[in-house]
């Protein structure tokens, strides 16, 4: 801190000149006031963030070995295991059917998400549109609702006993499926996941939309174009890197699902404890206790992550490139 | 989805004649825009108008009368919740409130610091250190969470508040919009201006760029604070005192364990409306002076 009698201090006078160059000198020079800012933040991604996957890395290569009958302190051993969770996972039929599982429920959630959420934004961008605050805000209204709470209350609208939906299929004479169960059961997640999450996606397309200057469709209307085609040839174009950012997300999202089935498991029999691969995960962690193996399984999820989210970046990259060709 | 073309379709009839010539019509709504926004917020409001009026139901009425229809019990409900456990929910609400509120106050600091070095300052590693702290939005919190428990288990700190805490300070997203809102509201000859003053580093971030950030900072809290709010996974797998839990862990085992005993079920739902509560006032509130379009990174210029 500064006191009040260096404030007038002519520039560059003073037992440290040049101590504080201006930005242009500041930039050859490499002043330290900037790595003092971002310490608290990388000393946090060491220890929170490369630390633990370093350690995942190396738990993934590992394997326990149990010598004898297993008493003992000297008995358990931790060993060098190369490759080999690596297989075993990959040869892990239930950690494969999870991986389906999670792939089905991707194939409903991200299109129906996105295309509600786009739908949506392109809804509040109309002109002469009522009620868009209020609505804006509803629609928006889920993300701040837990996911664990959001699984909870949808959980209570599938159960028979107690759905408004039950009630009127019931007084219609229709017939009750059993949402909770076999093919039903992957509406009944997706629904949950695109009611949480269409808002938030929402409120990134609208403000991309936003942000398109008035004049670009403002000679498209005098051309006498409707807001149909307004929307499909311009403004969708237009907000196209906000639906790769927004798919995106979905896809990380929808592959570290946990929570929905986690939270609808005491309702259903039919939500195993591996239903989806991060439980599987879990399970074999903390219900089974092997480390070793839920460490490769991370590590596999991990990767698949990244490969699926920046393989999708790559090839969205070449398509705009490509456009911008043209 | 077949209705959805429909309606679609319809504003391009709809709006044919309005381009026609004649007296423009005064504040004519656009009918299929709106009833496509009302009935999406019907959809998203649905639940939560399930939640509330269920709270009021006693046990009997639950399953007896028609699920929009209020019922008498919501004081015992409330009473019946406050006795369970010698009021645990209400502990679980406090470590929420704690967690959420403490760790989204310091993972704003954090990312302020680093978003506005990032934004002001030219310096070497800066581009390598943003991609790697980006690249951390990518990494599933589970591959996280387990290696976390174990690192945090050999320091002998898993089962206490500070596992659930310290993890979730550094937001990689937080970090990100701090940068966007810096670039944006601190222009670069202010903060010359204020080293032609002779003011310190520390001095012009306090005193000068704070301020200017602080409206995309309080976006920064509230994302975290969500963020914390809303997670389940890292609790689940560091605390198993349940004095120590949030709420979305609580709620979760009293589920579980309300799920063959139907008598719980109104335990639960009163629960899960009181939860609801807290965060639904905090955005009602903040949106009259906070815009949505900020979560996204939007800035004005």
């Amino acid at each position: 801190m500064t006191g009040t009698p260096a404030r007038r201090r002519p520039y560059g006078a003073g037992a440290a000149p040049y101590a504080r160059p201006s930005a242009a000198t500041a930039r050859g020079r490499a002043p330290r006031a900037p790595y003092f800012f971002v310490l608290p933040a990388a000393l946090l991604f060491l220890l929170f963030f490369a630390l633990p996957i370093g350690y995942a890395l190396w738990l993934s290569f590992r394997k326990a070995k149990v010598s004898g009958l297993g008493l003992g302190a000297g008995a358990r051993t931790e060993v060098w295991a190369g490759l080999e969770n690596y297989t075993d996972a990959l040869s892990d039929s239930e950690l494969l059917n999870g991986a389906l599982r999670v792939l089905g429920y991707g194939c409903i959630v991200v299109p129906v998400m996105l295309g509600l959420a786009l739908l949506f934004a392109l809804m509040l961008d109309a002109e002469k549109v009522r009620f868009a605050p209020v609505t804006r805000l509803a629609i928006f209204l889920p993300y701040a609702i837990p996911g664990v709470v959001a699984a909870l209350l949808w959980g209570f609208l599938y159960l028979p006993d107690v759905s408004p939906f039950y009630f009127v299929l019931d007084r219609l004479g229709l017939p009750q499926p059993d949402l909770l169960d076999g093919g039903p059961l992957y509406l009944a997640l997706s629904n949950i996941a695109v009611w949480g999450g269409t808002g938030f996606n929402m409120i990134v397309i609208y403000t991309a939309l936003q942000a398109i200057p008035v004049e670009v469709y403002e000679a498209a209307k005098l051309d006498g174009a409707t807001p149909l085609q307004i929307a499909l040839r311009i403004k969708i174009p237009m907000v196209a890197p906000s639906l790769v950012l927004t798919f995106f997300f979905s896809v990380i999202a929808t592959l570290q699902m946990f929570n929905e089935p986690t939270t609808l498991k005491p309702l259903t029999n039919s939500v195993s404890t591996t239903w989806s691969p991060l439980m599987k995960v879990y399970q074999d962690a903390f219900g089974k206790g092997d480390i070793h193996a839920a460490a490769a399984q991370a590590t596999l999820i991990a990767l698949a992550t990244l490969v699926l989210s920046f393989g999708f970046l790559r090839a969205a990259n070449r398509r705009n490139k490509q456009e911008a060709a043209r | 989805m077949s209705t959805l073309a429909v309606r679609k379709a319809a504003p391009a009839a709809g709006t044919t004649p309005g381009t026609a010539q004649g007296p423009p019509r005064r504040r004519r709504i656009a009918f299929v825009p709106t009833v496509t926004l009302l009935l999406g917020a019907v959809y998203c409001l649905l639940p939560v108008a399930w939640v509330v009026i269920a709270a009021t139901k006693s046990g009997r009425e639950l399953f007896s009368t028609f699920t929009f229809l209020p019922g008498t019990g919501f004081t015992g409900n409330l009473a019946d919740l406050n006795a369970y456990r010698d009021g645990v929910y209400w502990r679980w609400m406090g470590n929420s409130a704690l967690y959420a509120g403490l760790g989204a106050l310091l993972s704003t600091a954090v990312s302020a610091l680093a978003g506005y070095a990032l934004a002001v300052y030219r310096f070497r590693g800066r581009e390598a250190l943003f991609n790697v702290l980006l690249a951390g939005v990518l990494m599933p919190p589970v591959i996280l969470a387990v290696p976390q428990y174990l690192l945090l288990a050999q320091a002998d700190l898993t089962d206490s508040r500070l596992s659930v805490l310290l993890p979730q300070i550094l937001s990689p997203y937080g970090v990100y919009l701090a940068r966007i809102y810096a670039t944006a509201a601190v222009p670069a000859d202010v903060v010359e201006a204020g080293r032609m003053d002779g003011a310190s580093e520390w001095r012009i971030f306090t005193r000068i760029s704070l301020p200017m950030m602080l409206p995309g900072l309080v976006t920064v809290f509230l994302f975290q604070f969500v963020a914390v709010w809303n997670n389940f996974l890292l609790p689940y797998i560091m605390l198993s005192d349940d004095e120590k839990f949030p709420i979305t862990l609580g709620l979760h085992t009293l589920l579980e364990q309300g799920a063959n005993t139907p008598a719980l079920y109104t335990l639960v739902i009163t629960g899960a409306f009181l939860a609801v509560l807290p965060l639904v006032a905090l955005f009602l509130v903040v949106q009259r002076f906070w815009s949505l379009d900020l979560l996204s990174g939007a800035v004005k210029s």
